[in-house]
């Protein structure tokens, strides 16, 4: 994997590669260098299949952050590209050319984090909602619980328990010693 | 449990437009001629569901009735997680064929519905088109806390959390997810339930038609189907 990394260095911007196990790592790329990265990776260096590609929500950014992750079958590696995007503008590159299954990730991303793909077939069609008029689910602005709550009645009678409270409580009433 | 920080206000109502194939317009056919369709219109019957009468007597609709408990014939439609535990129930290890309970390809052959888990949105649609299309007399149960009040969907944006608003339910089955003997104590409790005469839950759906209809469009964003399906 190092090796990998060592030849991409010289020619492309990467960021500090994280890696989490030895066969999987992550890197922050520049958008304007991702298709050629992405390109030379899977015609020169193997990895031929796209593994999925998603979005993080940095609110407190004000970014988004594309991860293209791209996986080698014959070396067993996995590679992950993050992309940071600004998050007004919310639009991404679309490399449904390279991988068609882009296609499709990119039309979920779309519907459910509001980043367009210009270019991508069928991108502004509904993906899994229907008639959705909110904001896009995923978007860490959108609140699911007071969303809910605003559109779907709620029985009465229902009660949380804290799991741990509550556990301690049924099995062990009298502990620590002398709680009770 | 009311939301920590309602703050947030989802979107006042906007209409969602109709889709392009199912608008009125005016379209020429082979031979030359103008005609209007309205594909939502046209293909429908519009009338609206009755009121299914009680036979003239006592004794005969006790009978209807214990006809109808012993013939309990499933749409086979799963939603949610719920829908796994049908299978067991219909090989030999639980046979729920035994109590005259089977399942059925179509709407039209089921008299009932069982909602075996959580409704997104999307699938309340289908849902109630596949009910509407079912002949009287027919039953919803309900499988799962989901559909009695969300159940760890309660805080989704996709999923409805009593189906009690939007078809009219006979039977629940609580758990999550009810285990295929929990499922065959429902099926017996039904045929109770349709045995004293309890089972209105059609009757039910046509007397409160207009509050049923309110509460699915209200959540149903683009209705896209004529008014009852049948
Ligand atoms: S009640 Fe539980 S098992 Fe059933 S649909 Fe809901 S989450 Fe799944």
């Amino acid at each position: 994997m190092r090796h990998i990394l060592y030849r991409l260095k010289d020619r492309y911007h990467l960021g500090t590669p994280v890696f989490q196990r030895d066969d999987l790592c992550f890197v922050t790329v520049k958008r304007f260098e991702l298709r050629a990265i992405l390109t030379e990776l899977r015609d020169v260096e193997g990895f031929t299949h796209l593994t999925l590609l998603t979005a993080v929500d940095w609110i407190e950014e004000q970014q988004f952050q594309l991860t293209y992750m791209v996986n080698n079958r014959v070396a067993n590696l996995t590679l992950a590209l993050r992309v940071m995007l600004d998050r007004e503008d919310a639009t991404g590159d679309t490399i449904h050319d390279l991988w068609p299954t882009a296609a499709t990730y990119q039309r979920e991303l779309r519907e459910m984090f509001g980043i367009t793909f210009p270019g991508s077939p069928r991108v502004d069609e509904e993906f899994i909602l229907e008639g959705w008029t909110d904001l896009p689910p995923y978007r860490r602005d959108f609140d699911t619980l007071a969303y809910s709550q605003q559109t779907y009645n709620d029985r009465p009678g229902r009660v949380t328990h804290d799991p741990k409270t509550h556990m301690q409580k049924t099995l062990y009433a009298d502990y620590p010693k002398g709680a009770k | 449990m009311k939301d920590v920080d309602d703050k947030f206000l989802k979107n006042p109502d906007t209409e969602v437009p109709l889709r392009e194939e199912l608008r009125p317009r005016k379209v020429t056919t082979p031979d030359g001629q103008e005609i209007d369709i309205d594909p939502l219109r046209d293909y429908f019957c519009e009338a609206k569901p009755k009121v299914h009468p009680k036979a003239y007597s006592k004794i005969v609709e006790d009978f209807y009735n214990w006809a109808r408990a012993n013939s309990l014939w499933i749409l086979g439609f799963g939603t949610g997680c719920g829908a796994i535990e049908m299978r067991p129930l219909m090989t030999p290890r639980f046979d729920a064929y035994r109590y005259g309970i089977q399942w059925r390809p179509t709407p039209r052959q089921a008299n009932l519905l069982v909602i075996s888990g959580y409704l997104s949105v999307k699938t309340l649609k289908r849902a109630i088109r596949a009910y509407e299309q079912m002949p009287q007399p027919k039953y919803v149960m309900g499988l799962g806390s989901c559909t009695i009040n969300g159940g760890m969907y309660w805080d989704s944006y996709n999923t409805i959390k009593r189906l009690d608003d939007y078809l009219p339910v006979d039977m629940y089955v609580a758990g999550c997810m009810p285990r295929p003997e929990a499922l065959l104590h429902g099926f017996m409790e039904l045929k109770r339930v349709i045995k004293e005469g309890k089972g209105e839950g059609a009757n039910l759906y046509a007397e409160n038609f207009d509050q049923y209809k309110a509460n699915q469009k209200a959540v149903i964003r683009d209705w896209d189907m004529p008014d009852y399906n049948w």
